[in-house]
Order: structure tokens, then C-alpha cells, then sequence
């Protein structure tokens, strides 16, 4: 299940509800994204603004779900992605697995998220007390993804 | 053609889309940002580094040699950064 969405969600219930009626699940692995009031550079942030590509977006995050689901034994998948001006505290993206035992949950969790930090389809505006800009794409995003090429 | 440009793209081209007729010696993708850096010194300096900038073709990412048609909806966007 993939959802591109403004709005805020509750990651509780979204994992609670990630393998409802699923009695075979024995492990759900997550990982929660949330906005830093701080970026690498040590400067402040203040908001943070994310945009996104309608149409080629949803098809991306959804290739990358169909990749774990064809790699792991999943019994369920969830990525939530925003966008829109976040601040910080705010929560960006909820990743979340479910299988019968944890190295299935577990890996594919990682797999994923490090799958969206190369591939889909958004770009975050870093908004400063001084200037705004965009965040750019990091080698050792690069080298997390390779891991996992097969 | 539909052309769309996300994030310092569109801001430096100051636009997120445009409407072009293709011309027919345009061929692929490469050749399209060659045609396209003519428009104005704003496009030129936005589009001139193909290093720092991706291209997709009807939603999919693709390379500097792609065919192209006047029918195609062509993304210029940089390297993403989601997650």
C-alpha cells in the first residue's frame, strides 16, 4: 500500500492496522522519518518544503513496494510519504513491513527506505532564518542503496 | 509536448511547465535540452551541467539518448531527495 498525502498521519494506528485480520504475521518492522531542526551542515532549519512529480511518483514508490513484495515473504507493506511545508518535529514518512518471522520485516523495512531516499520522486526545500535550499543528494544515500542490488 | 521542471529547475527556468511542438529534427532527449538551453540564458545556465540534472520520459527515468515524440511528458528535475 502506497499513499502520497499532505496530511499528517498516526503511525500507531497505521501499525496496528498495517496487518489487521493477517494471524500469520509474526513480526511488523517500521521506520518512522521525521523533520531535524538542524540539517549536516549544523544550520538551522525552520520548515521544510517537499514537492513532488503526480503520476510518476505514486508509479515509483509503487515499483519500489512491488520489488520488496517479489524479494521477502511479506505478508503486508506500507510506505506513507508527505508533502507540503513540514516543520520540525513533523513526520515525513512511515515505512512498515510485515511477515511471519523479523529478517523478512526487518530487511525489506531498510531495504525500503533506503530504495526512497534514491529513487522517489521528491525534493525537499531546506527554509533557514536567512535563505532557503535545496537539499541535495547524498553519496552515502547512494552507497546504502547499492547493498541492496542483486 | 508536454515539458514539467521540479524544484531549483523550475525555479531558475521560472516556470514548472510549458507546451512546445516538438520540432522534427529533435530526435532524443540529449538533443531536446540542447534545443531547449537556446530558449534564454536562464534556461542555458539551468540546463547546460546534464550531470546534475535527471530526465524522465512519460514517467519513467531515462538517459540523454531516448527517443522522443511530440506526444511524450518530459520531466527535468534534479537528483531526488525523498525518504
Amino acid at each position: 500500500m502506497v499513499r502520497i498525502q499532505k496530511e499528517d498521519f498516526d503511525p500507531g494506528q497505521e501499525l496496528e492496522q498495517i496487518s489487521q485480520g493477517l494471524l500469520s504475521v509474526g513480526g511488523i518492522a517500521s521506520f518512522l522519518g521525521l523533520v531535524r531542526d538542524m540539517n549536516s551542515q549544523k544550520e538551522t532549519i525552520q520548515a521544510m518544503e517537499l514537492e513532488y512529480y503526480p503520476g510518476m511518483t505514486e508509479r515509483l514508490l509503487q515499483e519500489i513496494e512491488n520489488e520488496a513484495l517479489e524479494r521477502w515473504p511479506l505478508d503486508a507493506s506500507l510506505i506513507i510519504h508527505r508533502y507540503g511545508r513540514l516543520l520540525p518535529g513533523d513526520r515525513i514518512v512511515l515505512v512498515a513491513t510485515a511477515s511471519a518471522h523479523r529478517q523478512a520485516a526487518l530487511e525489506s523495512c531498510a531495504f525500503l527506505i533506503d530504495w526512497l531516499k534514491t529513487k522517489a520522486p521528491f525534493w525537499k526545500m531546506e527554509i533557514g532564518p536567512e535563505s532557503a535550499h535545496w537539499v541535495e543528494a547524498k553519496a552515502e544515500d547512494r552507497a546504502a542503496e547499492a547493498k541492496w542490488k542483486r | 509536448m508536454k515539458i514539467l521542471y521540479f524544484a531549483w529547475v523550475k525555479q531558475k527556468i521560472g516556470t514548472d511547465k510549458e507546451n512546445i511542438s516538438l520540432p522534427a529534427s529533435i530526435k532524443n532527449t540529449g538533443a531536446l535540452i540542447d534545443w531547449l538551453m537556446e530558449k534564454s540564458p536562464a534556461y542555458r545556465e539551468t540546463l547546460s551541467n546534464k550531470n546534475v540534472i535527471r530526465i524522465a520520459r512519460n514517467q519513467v527515468y531515462c538517459g540523454w539518448e531516448e527517443p522522443v515524440t511530440d506526444t511524450d511528458e518530459i520531466a527535468i528535475f534534479p537528483p531526488v531527495t525523498g525518504g
